[in-house]
């Protein structure tokens, strides 16, 4: 029953991430695109949570906070680039 | 209108300070668990990228005085001079040992010589990362 439950929620992940995936190609706007990557990444590490229990295995658990690190990043890269057009600036301005 | 970013700086001096303990967590893992210089390394870099988002070039050169070109330098150095270990005593190059042995506070503990060739490639990765990430942001 409960892996039943499992496989479904995966599958459903997967399609979350195909849903995603159009949006960033057809997304009209930077920021769209930006926030259907965020959706992808947090899909991925719900699907690794899924995918240890089903091997019952602890060996992903790295990958999740590995990915959450990078997920945060990057959002806010891109986030700042939207905003001011430089992710690293020279000198401080404020 | 004036713009700072007060929020990501605020977030930024708590999270830099879990991505680094999840850094030496990686090193130190990789021994017997899946981990181990390289991504000790990588993750490493990428809590200076972090620093580097949220304050600008020149403050955190201030504050961390390091030439990360010699940073990697110096790992691929200690990563070759342990290679030489093994020469020495008639082994093959790059043989690693280990052993038990009984420390006065952690008990019978398991010391390698590979963690210092891990070391070596954890230096070597975060040099050659940042110095990337620095070059091609300073081109804007």
């Amino acid at each position: 029953m409960i892996e039943m439950l499992l496989y479904s929620a995966i599958t459903l992940y997967g399609v979350a991430i195909l849903i995603a995936l159009y949006r960033i190609a057809a997304g009209p706007s930077l920021p769209d695109r930006v926030f259907a990557l965020d959706i992808v990444n947090v899909n991925l590490i719900s699907g690794i949570a899924i995918i240890s229990i089903l091997l019952d295995t602890k060996a992903f658990l790295d990958v999740i906070l590995i990915l959450g690190i990078l997920a945060f990043i990057g959002t806010i890269s891109f986030s700042k680039f939207i905003e001011r057009g430089v992710i690293i600036e020279r000198k401080r301005n404020d | 209108m004036r713009t700072n970013n007060v929020i990501l700086r605020t977030v930024t001096r708590i999270v830099v300070i879990i991505i680094l303990t999840l850094a030496v967590y990686l090193f130190l893992a990789g021994h017997h668990a899946p981990g181990g210089g390289f991504i000790g390394g990588l993750v490493l870099a990428s809590a200076f990228v972090l620093l580097f988002i949220a304050v600008d070039m020149e403050t955190v050169r201030k504050a961390v005085p390091i030439d990360f070109k010699l940073v990697a330098a110096l790992g691929a150095f200690i990563s070759v001079a342990t290679g030489f270990g093994g020469v020495m005593f008639g082994e093959p190059f790059l043989n690693q040992v280990f052993g038990y042995v009984e420390l006065p506070f952690f008990g019978e503990t398991e010391l390698t010589t590979v963690t210092i060739f891990e070391a070596g490639v954890a230096l070597a990765v975060v040099g050659v990362v940042v110095t990337i990430i620095l070059s091609i942001a300073e081109d804007v």
